[in-house]
């Protein structure tokens, strides 16, 4: 008999005002005999809409049966089966919006906790090594390089490694991971966790080069003349954007690209590592997104006494996962809702002392569909701060298009490819944000899924 | 990891390391930068190229000591290893139909000047080569830098060797004894390269200086290296290191490389005078 609760298991986790102070993980994950209650509400419904959910089609209800049966080991293998990285996705996927958002359980009462049971699943497995060996695939004799070492990069490697392909990746930083580890925050997705992901591709035999810089230190041509048939770009959308106001050049404003990396890759926070980071009192971080609450819950746990997030639209326009979201208030970070900066201001030394703001309202809907806001006339003030974090978007970065020759972008910077993932240069493959711009770690993992069996196609017919 | 082949004190701040990286050697120009993290905790510090070996697949860096991170390295030795070297990053100097160069080096910025001098030395350029430092004891490559140059000009501080007074002194009488110039190129401290940049202005000369800012990643990433240049606003890592002297805002540049100063517990006081150098009057 399926668990016919209405509402998800709850998930211990840190309390708000304790964990506002640490860097240690928000949740604290499902016990065993959790995530079995919480699989028993699966209804097997029988045409399985929370599968075309998720991008990369894990076999949802399988695992869950699995689970629920104890079978945990098993659920794991069903889980990797076409997720490669099932410890990250349980933690950082949108699941309201993919899986769980089309569960038949959420339209009375709460979908199941997909999610939570995938961490639970990932989390068991790591936690015992259970001596399922990684057996290596046999060689095919065939090269690819993968170009860049994020969610894309990972899951494009490990699924060509699977198949018998010799993989290298090149990673610019001196740590792989790419946005998982200089971007999403320890306590919302620890560092470990990451590593081990990368030494179960490690074991399966992929090869990862960090400190290369590709389209400095090797053009993609070059990847070619050194024996590779086909080459994936999974470089990011790395490149912050600045909102163009005046005092944006003020010490104190930084790209939460920055912050975060000084945090998250170069541990600033921990007086062991050198890097340093500006230990503000009040600050405001601008964007709605989830790398606004992260580099907001970040400020809070440097030890500020207030920080805000100012975002332009309401709480209904929030693109932010509704779990950082909260998550964020639990922790006292003070949303300013409706709320766009005119202008950053500073003293006679250059430094930020606040951040000139205006009222805005909701008019019509855009082209996106969202309502745009309009400035309410008269209703500037200026929001006393010592720090201003821009998290409103980023771009691809262009040094990878800039130094090869014939491969296509558009006018916002964004790789050109096909169904296929193949861009306009014959071998080249492309995917996740570096194609579609700033997205999801769950998106980019689908296109490098994708990727990966295209390559493949692509190197059996060439050969 | 990367091993340093060789390495000497150039004087007792300035230190002289080849780095064993073969894959950076080859592709190496002048002007462009790499990145070092010594150790696990340490910090990713930019340094541009002083030099490169493209057969011995070596890189060249010249620093100084003055914060944490370049103190750390200091203390390596020949046939250690240091974690991280990346590169090469940044844009590639490029001096299109010049045939006479004003080259001028500030201090430890000499151990750059001087391989863009040999560059321009090298392709059948005119060099006139302006070399400052605080005193006798911290005078470096002088011999390297006088072999590339069709004159060359030595000036201290205090006058303790070559000529006495700063670089705009030695460059303000050449150009008043009529030398002209196609191009100036300024790598020094930042107050050098803005008083350098500021009277070449007043003789209308095209003026490059090389910006070492703040920076995290070196590729474009954190905009932590924001320069302004003709009121918009740059990335020096991307758009740079080079850039042109008389559109750059010099005094936010020095502002933000301030930035960590509290924080650099442990960096040393640098003693450079060209820091405390004003405007002199009347200009």
């Amino acid at each position: 008999m399926p668990n016919m609760q209405m509402n998800k298991t709850p998930m211990p986790e840190q309390d708000g005002k304790v964990r506002a102070r640490n860097f240690k993980e928000v949740a604290l994950g499902y016990t065993a005999d959790m995530a079995v209650e919480e699989a028993k509400r699966c209804l097997h419904c029988k045409n399985s809409p929370c599968v075309s959910g998720c991008p990369v089609n894990v076999n949802i209800p399988a695992f869950l049966a699995q689970v629920a049966e104890g079978e945990f080991e098993a659920a794991y293998q069903t889980i990797t089966a076409t997720n490669s990285l099932p410890a990250v996705c349980g933690r950082v996927c949108p699941q309201e919006n993919q899986c769980e958002g089309k569960c038949v359980r959420g339209i009375k009462g709460e979908s199941v906790g997909i999610g939570r049971i995938e961490r639970f699943v990932a989390d068991y497995h790591m936690q015992r090594e259970t001596g399922v060996k990684v057996s290596r695939p046999e060689s095919n004799g065939h090269k690819v390089a993968v170009v860049g070492s994020g969610p894309a990069g990972l899951t494009c490697a490990g699924d060509l490694a699977k198949m018998g392909y010799d993989v290298t990746i090149y990673e610019a930083f001196h740590k792989a991971g790419g946005v998982l580890v200089y971007g999403i925050p320890e306590f919302r997705l620890p560092k470990a966790i990451v590593q081990k992901e990368i030494d179960a591709l490690t074991a399966l035999g992929v090869h990862v080069e960090t400190d290369m810089v590709i389209g400095r230190v090797l053009s993609v041509d070059e990847l070619f003349t050194l024996g590779y048939e086909a080459v994936f770009i999974g470089s990011g959308a790395g490149l912050p954007r600045f909102m163009d106001i005046p005092g944006e050049s003020l010490l104190g404003v930084y790209s939460a690209n920055e912050f975060l990396t000084r945090i998250n890759l170069m541990k600033a926070y921990d007086a062991n590592y050198d890097t340093p980071v500006q230990y503000a009192k009040k600050v405001a971080v601008v964007g709605g997104g989830n790398v606004a609450m992260d580099a907001a819950r970040c400020a809070m746990r440097l030890g500020a006494e207030e920080v805000s997030i100012i975002y332009r639209r309401s709480e209904a326009e929030m693109p932010a996962r509704l779990e950082e979201i909260h998550h964020a208030k639990e922790e006292g970070i003070i949303f300013r809702f409706l709320t766009n900066p005119k202008s950053v201001v500073g003293d006679e030394e250059g430094k930020v002392t606040g951040i000139e703001c205006v009222e805005m309202e909701l008019g019509e809907p855009d082209e996106s569909g969202r309502r745009s806001p309009i400035e309410k006339k008269g209703s500037e003030f200026v929001l006393p701060v010592d720090a201003v974090i821009m998290a409103i978007g980023t771009s691809p970065n262009p040094l990878i298009r800039s130094t090869t020759e014939g491969l296509q972008a558009n006018r916002r910077g964004c790789l050109v490819v096909n169904e296929e993932m193949l861009t306009s240069k014959e071998g080249v493959y492309a995917g996740g944000d570096a194609v579609t711009g700033a997205a999801t770690v769950i998106l980019a993992m689908g296109a490098g899924k994708t990727a990966a069996a295209s390559i493949d196609a692509y190197i059996k017919n060439k050969s | 990891m990367f091993q340093i082949v060789k390495k000497k004190d150039l004087n007792a701040e300035v230190v002289w390391m080849d780095i064993l990286a073969p894959a950076i050697a080859k592709k190496a120009k002048a002007g462009q930068f790499i990145i070092f993290r010594v150790d696990e905790t340490g910090e990713r510090v930019p340094l541009t190229i002083a030099d490169y070996d493209r057969e011995k697949g070596t890189v060249t860096i010249i620093f100084q000591k003055v914060g944490a991170s370049t103190q750390k390295l200091a203390q390596k030795n020949e046939g250690d290893f240091i974690l991280d070297f990346v590169g090469p990053l940044g844009t590639p100097s490029h001096f299109e139909n010049v045939k006479k160069v004003a080259v001028i080096g500030g201090g430890v910025g000499c151990a750059i000047a001087y391989p863009q001098a040999k560059a321009l030395h090298n392709a059948g350029v005119c060099v006139h080569m302006i070399a400052g430092f605080r005193n006798k004891e911290i005078v470096i490559l002088k011999d390297e830098m006088e072999a590339v140059s069709n004159r060359f000009f030595l000036a201290t501080d205090d006058g303790s060797t070559g000529q006495k007074g700063f670089v705009t002194d030695v460059l303000r009488s050449l150009l008043k004894q009529g030398e002209q110039y196609d191009l100036v190129v300024a790598i020094g401290p930042i107050p050098m390269m803005k008083f350098v940049s500021q009277l070449t202005k007043e003789y209308e000369i095209p003026t490059i200086v090389s910006m070492n800012p703040i920076m995290v990643d070196g590729t474009g990433m954190c905009g932590g290296c924001r320069v302004t240049v003709d009121g918009k606003v740059r990335f020096a890592c991307v758009d740079g290191p080079d850039f042109d002297g008389h559109k750059v805002d010099f005094d936010e540049l020095i502002r933000r490389n301030n930035f960590y100063r509290e924080q650099e517990t442990r960096a040393r006081e640098t003693g450079c005078r060209l820091l405390s150098m004003q405007p002199e009057k009347g200009e």
